[in-house]
């Protein structure tokens, strides 16, 4: 039997309406063989939360070009741990300065990736991820 | 089974549910015991399919029949089935992106991939329909793959069957065709703001008047314009007249009868070629693979060497 497939949420929290580099992740997931939700832009903290959470996904990417990501990645994080969805992981992508990831990383963010990121790296690093993630459940 | 979850499930607490249908997803032991201890829960929900053409409109009418519905009191669920690549197994499920409306209102939507299976569902909706049921919800919406003319097992296991039509996607020969057509407890003539509309629902009237059964259910044609949720409370009656109507001739239990029919067959050919394939290697299956191509044996005489194994 193949493995069951990667679960990713796809979304664009803000109102910011550059979806490009979102959608080419997206696909870039998709043929690596993951099961792709995309909600696409203008997501609310709460949409994003309800979606892991009723998609029950292994994995939450979000893009953001706005800069409203150290106003609004908390309120996901926030509400993902009050539903008890707290064992995704969180994925950010966009256009956010270095000095703000250290912020991102305490927050609970696994991975950021600026303009630029070869689709294969972050490929790579979702999958190593989950396969760390599941040896450690079954370890 | 952990009787605090089945419970929670019961309660219809979202993370649980969300859980359940993962579990569904994945098969296996946990999948087959969780079906097991909710399965006398089941029984009560209404289940409603939605299918039709890409690009016809089936999410954004799911949408807004999901809103009408839940005008009306009903609690929904939706399973909103998007096709998985038939070559690296990944899938973009897009369906959720034309249901923002319903954030926050309490209805379920569970995206799932078709993983391999043909027909316009995937192998394990039939699980996670008994799940949303064992959760209490009133109505499951079930919304097809973009459907061909041959995608009709959303009919096996939904009450009411809605086919969704749009303008300028067939003539009238098209309407005769045998299919999806034939399925449809409703019809629906989406977009119906567009040009041609009219000529569409007159195509479909047409064949309708040439069903030889004078006395069967008529589905009705409706028009609707889901982008500006037109005419959902129309189809909204259309469903609950033909659930009166299919309660009334006690059709309901023959449709129960013949979904779990066909349910039981396809679970006992799951079973038995996992059975049967337990045993054989990768590279044995690959050998008799060699044998085919090279014209060395042909493929009922490696079927029965396996079947009598």
């Amino acid at each position: 039997m193949s493995e069951t497939p990667i679960r990713v949420l796809v979304a664009k929290p803000g109102l910011d309406g550059h979806d490009r580099g979102a959608k080419v992740v997206a696909r870039a997931m998709r043929d690596a063989g993951m099961e792709v939700i995309y909600t696409g832009i203008r997501q609310t903290p709460e949409m994003i939360a309800e979606a892991a959470l009723q998609e029950d996904v292994d994995v939450v990417g979000l893009s953001i070009l706005s800069g409203a990501h150290l106003e609004l990645f908390p309120r996901i994080t926030e509400m993902l741990r009050e539903k008890g969805k707290d064992d995704v992981l969180l994925v950010a992508g966009g256009i956010i300065p270095d000095e703000d990831i250290p912020q991102l990383e305490a927050m609970g963010f696994t991975g950021v990736f600026g303009p630029g990121t070869n689709t294969n790296d972050l490929v790579k690093f979702v999958q190593n991820e989950m396969a760390q993630r599941k040896t450690k459940a079954e370890g | 089974m952990n009787s605090k979850f089945i419970s929670q499930i019961q309660n219809g607490e979202p993370l649980a549910v969300a859980r359940a249908l993962t579990r569904v997803e994945r098969g296996g032991d946990d999948a087959r015991n969780l079906i097991r201890a909710l399965f006398p829960y089941t029984g009560r929900a209404d289940i409603i399919g939605i299918t039709g053409a890409p690009g016809t409109g089936k999410s954004t009418l799911v949408n807004a029949l999901a809103k009408e519905l839940c005008a009306r009191e009903k609690r929904v669920a939706i399973i909103a089935v998007d096709p998985s690549s038939p070559f690296t197994g990944g899938a973009i499920l897009g369906d959720r992106f034309r249901m923002q409306d319903l954030a926050g209102t309490g209805i379920f939507i569970r995206s799932m991939a078709s993983r391999g299976q043909l027909g316009g569902l995937a192998a394990a909706v039939s699980d996670a329909i008994l799940v949303l049921d064992a959760a209490g919800f009133d109505v499951i919406l079930v919304e097809t793959v973009g459907a061909g003319q041959g995608e009709v097992d959303i009919a096996k296991h939904a009450h009411t069957t809605i086919v969704l039509e749009a303008p300028g996607f067939g003539d009238d020969i098209q309407a005769i065709k045998a299919g999806i057509l034939e399925i449809a407890d409703i019809l629906v003539v989406n977009k119906a703001d567009r040009d041609g509309a009219n000529a569409t629902v007159a195509a479909l009237q047409m064949n309708l008047s040439l069903n030889p059964d004078k006395r069967a259910w008529r589905p009705p044609v409706l028009k609707t314009i889901a982008l500006q949720g037109k005419g959902m409370s129309e189809l909204a009656d259309a469903i609950a007249k033909h659930k009166t109507y299919t309660n009334e001739n006690h059709l309901r239990v023959k449709k129960e009868a013949a979904r779990f029919d066909d349910e039981l067959r396809e679970l006992l050919k799951r079973e038995l070629l996992g059975k049967k394939l337990q045993n054989v290697s990768d590279a044995r299956w690959q050998n008799w693979i060699d044998e085919i191509i090279t014209r060395k044996r042909d493929l009922y005489a490696i079927a029965e060497e396996i079947l009598n194994a």
